[in-house]
């Protein structure tokens, strides 16, 4: 399993685009922000950590279709899935491929980008702390939605709209702890709320990804 | 003699070809009375005057969209489990018609926030979790469009349906959390007090039995057709072979 994260390592920093592409994506909602809204100090501060989370789900979407598409063209996913390795467990490695090449730079990137949005100071360790819990679980569902649509010719579009409404609690609990870690509140709540979302998604989802693989794969 | 002898196409278009007339005669008797009685027949409300009338409509058509949602997700089950196909295509014949059911809610519910609230649309836990559905019914058919291969689209939309299902729920309880609600409570538990008052209650009632009859009957409807396309691909696919 940790060859097949590293191999899908080399080939997103390789094949080139898929490691950059979500980054990019990321400072371009965040930077055509404040031209579409005006640039009142004030007002980014409070949308900012909205918008960061929702310009980090928007760059995770982008690279979803890339989970198992180019295996499933080439025949890989076939010898995967008659590996040793159980097929849930191939899904768990390319899901945590897709957050190391998405996810982890997207967090990266989230405090650098939030100087451009004036997000008050106490905002930022939670912004951190709150997109590095959510993101592997934008990343496994990402992961069930790709395993869904990897046999259809044009999947992106239905891909985006399988996934919409199933990232709603994690952007719900996600950008409530980046809100109120920003006004200094208290974010117990939404913060286990989130951990477990995560956590759940990652125990659970496997299964339901692997079980649409194989039915792809018939 | 068992439910699932049902489960073959033969014996169930027998059974709901008997069915099925009755179903949709009743379910039209029911809804023209529930309709004509709460429409004209019950006063007005003391505070909503005459806007309270679209509960005969809302009401029951929000219940069908959530009913006609677990109806798939049991139908997903079976098929799932016991892999008869009459199950998967009455999956595939209810979503459209959980689909329509939540828009109607959600437009009678604008329709009446309008004047009640002063907005066609806030940002409410209830209004938010029926969207969220509509667009779960939105995925689900796509999915059952976009793939060829009958049974695998049956499989797919099953598992959708079944990881769909969790988020829903756990959506439903993400909006409380994240907006405090404009809409009014629960007014048709059976144990509490702040019910509706019985004049609109008994119409409501019928209602709500002409929208259940009504959905069983287009399901039943449209799982026939199903049935009945499948065949005929089956035949068509037989006469180029012979």
């Amino acid at each position: 399993m940790i060859r097949l994260v590293l191999r899908d390592l080399a080939l997103a920093v390789r094949a080139g685009g898929g490691f950059g592409l979500g980054l990019a994506f990321f400072l371009i909602v965040v930077v055509l922000v404040p031209f579409a809204l005006g640039p009142e100090t004030t007002l980014l501060a409070v949308i900012a950590p909205g918008v960061l989370w929702l310009g980090a789900l928007l760059a995770c979407l982008l690279s979803l279709d890339r989970i198992f598409a180019l295996d499933f063209e080439d025949g890989t996913l076939d010898l995967l899935a008659c590996a040793p390795v159980p097929l849930e467990g191939v899904v768990a490695a390319k899901a945590a491929a897709h957050w190391i090449t998405t996810g982890l730079p997207l967090t990266l990137a989230a405090p650098i980008l939030g100087v451009l949005l004036n997000l008050p100071g106490p905002g930022f360790w939670w912004l951190v702390i709150s997109l590095a819990i959510g993101t592997p679980a934008l990343s496994m569902i990402g992961a069930f939605g790709a395993a869904l649509t990897v046999g259809l010719r044009r999947g992106g579009l239905l891909l985006s709209l399988l996934v919409l409404p199933l990232y709603v609690p994690t952007l719900i609990f996600g950008a409530e702890v980046a809100r109120r870690g920003a006004v200094a509140m208290t974010l117990e709540a939404p913060l286990l709320l989130l951990a477990g979302i995560t956590l759940g998604v990652l125990a659970l989802l496997p299964f339901a990804a692997a079980a649409a693989l194989r039915i792809n794969l018939r | 003699m068992s439910l699932w002898e049902y489960a073959n196409p033969a014996k169930f278009m027998g059974l709901s070809a008997r069915v099925l007339p009755v179903v949709a005669v009743l379910s039209g008797v029911c809804l023209a009375v529930g309709l004509i009685w709460g429409f004209f027949l019950t006063p007005d409300d003391f505070r909503q005057g005459s806007t309270v009338k679209i509960i005969y409509l809302h009401v029951p058509s929000a219940m069908m969209a959530i009913n006609a949602w677990v109806m798939m997700l049991v139908a997903s089950l079976i098929w799932l489990i016991r892999r008869h196909h009459v199950s998967a295509l009455a999956a595939r014949a209810a979503a459209p018609v959980g689909m329509v059911m939540t828009l109607i809610a959600l437009a009678t519910g604008a329709i009446w926030g309008q004047p009640m609230w002063g907005t066609w649309w806030a940002w409410d836990p209830r209004l938010t979790s029926f969207l969220i559905l509509f667009l779960f019914y939105l995925g689900y058919i796509a999915l059952w469009e976009a793939i060829e291969d009958p049974d695998t689209a049956a499989d797919l939309t099953s598992v959708l349906c079944l990881v769909g299902s969790v988020f829903a729920a756990l959506s439903r309880y993400a909006v409380n959390f994240w907006n405090q609600g404009l809409h009014q409570g629960a007014s048709l538990s059976l144990d509490k007090k702040e019910n509706v008052s019985d004049v609109f209650w008994f119409p409501l009632l019928v209602c709500i039995a002409g929208f259940v009859l009504l959905f069983l009957a287009l399901v039943l409807m449209r799982t026939r057709t199903e049935i009945r396309s499948r065949r005929l691909h089956a035949l068509r696919m037989r006469a180029r072979m012979g």
